[in-house]
């Protein structure tokens, strides 16, 4: 049978030059190297049909030496793969080598590392947010106290705490505005914080007056006797402050009035005043 | 015959017994397995060449595996371990490659 013209191209060696292929087949029947010869098939398909018959041959069940050793290994082989491709499969590191895991290590450290430069970035970060809340806080809480202050100063605010009563009877009408304001300033004198007068708060604003028919008018309030006077401070310097000789509770006393004072350890001033925002003054910051 | 049923029956050991690779083997396990499948492949050319021989057969595939082994474990030595390695993987599956086309030329004479 001669050899069907070799193609050109294809994934086939080109032929030993020149060398029969005859001559070439014969050479490598009496010598079986076919594991040691270079693989590429350096001749084309001479019998397709003797192939097929010895691959016939080849797969009848017979028991021979050379089957038992070909199953054998393929046995052998089969249980090789079969084991690494389940082994492939778990994915795991006990199949990597040493090189392989060093890096996967420090990629893992790289990562770490990184994690661990975010992680701080944050926790500074919310250590700011936390100081900046605390900080919030504390202005709050300041400013809190001053409203406070400031509206207990200026009578915005009720008010609670030590002080005295003070009531002023008039029996003839002749208290005048003038008197009420000498009590006022005693009041201050002796560091009054809050003072009310017959449920009107007196602040630094509020002025004394009479009208056509002699009755005291508190910012425009008419007020009747007996005047009940409230303030917030110490009792003691209060009450001593209001009984000095020449003094106020003395004034009230020559226009023919009568008054007394009671100490307490807890009085209460409920009357408030609104404040009218300044028309004309600014702050200076 | 034999053969196919030897590989089915490994396969099915292999599957069934849930071997774990001792951890010494483990590299080079499947360049054993492709310089294994590089030898079968060598055999099964040879069967269609009419030389086959089983003698050489089983030489050819314990040399095979142990010189890829050997080659893996030179590699790791040297610290190209996995160059190496794929260097081997590269030319076993251009062998398998090339006696798969001279198979299929035997057979179907294209």
């Amino acid at each position: 049978m001669s050899p069907p013209p070799k193609q050109p191209g294809a994934d086939s060696q080109p032929t030993r030059s020149g060398q029969p292929v005859g001559v070439m087949r014969s050479a490598r029947d009496s010598q079986p190297t076919w594991d040691s010869q270079p693989t590429w098939d350096s001749q084309p398909a001479v019998n397709s049909r003797a192939a097929w018959r010895r691959l016939v041959r080849a797969l009848h069940p017979r028991i021979s030496r050379a089957q038992l050793a070909v199953g054998l290994l393929c046995a052998l082989l089969g249980f090789a793969a079969a084991t690494q491709v389940r082994q492939a499969g778990q994915a795991d590191f006990s199949g990597l080598r040493q090189d392989e895991l060093v890096e996967v290590l420090d990629q893992l450290d790289r990562q770490a590392s990184q994690l661990e430069a975010q992680n701080w970035e944050l926790e500074q970060e919310r250590d700011r947010l936390r100081a900046s809340q605390t900080q919030d806080e504390a202005a709050r809480q300041a400013a809190s106290a001053r409203a406070e202050t400031q509206g207990i100063l200026a009578g915005t605010l009720p008010a609670y705490g030590p002080g005295v009563t003070i009531t002023v009877r008039d029996p003839d009408h002749k208290l005048t505005a003038p008197v009420a304001y000498l009590l006022v300033d005693e009041l201050r004198n002796a560091g009054a914080e809050a003072i009310s007068l017959s449920g009107v708060r007196i602040t630094a604003s509020s002025y004394f007056a009479q009208d056509e028919v002699g009755a005291l008018l508190v910012d425009g309030i008419v007020l009747q006797a007996p005047y009940e006077w409230i303030a917030i401070g110490d009792p003691q310097t209060l009450e001593t402050a209001l009984g000095v000789p020449g003094g106020a509770l003395a004034a009230v006393r020559t226009q023919g009035g009568s008054s007394d004072v009671i100490q307490h350890t807890a009085v209460e001033i409920v009357a408030t005043k609104a404040l009218r925002p300044p028309e004309f003054a600014t702050a200076i910051e | 015959m034999i053969a196919l049923l030897g590989l089915i029956v490994g396969v099915a050991v292999g599957l069934a017994t849930q071997t774990d690779v001792p951890a010494f083997l483990a590299p080079y396990l499947p360049i054993a397995v492709v310089a294994a499948i590089d030898a079968l492949a060598g055999a099964a050319r040879a069967l269609l060449d009419g030389i086959f021989d089983d003698r050489v057969f089983v030489t050819s595939f314990f040399f095979n595996v142990l010189v890829a082994a050997l080659l893996v474990f030179l590699g790791d030595q040297l610290g190209v371990g996995s160059q190496l390695s794929t260097a081997v993987v590269v030319v076993l599956g251009i062998r398998i490659f090339s006696n798969a086309a001279s198979i299929r030329r035997k057979l179907f004479g294209a």
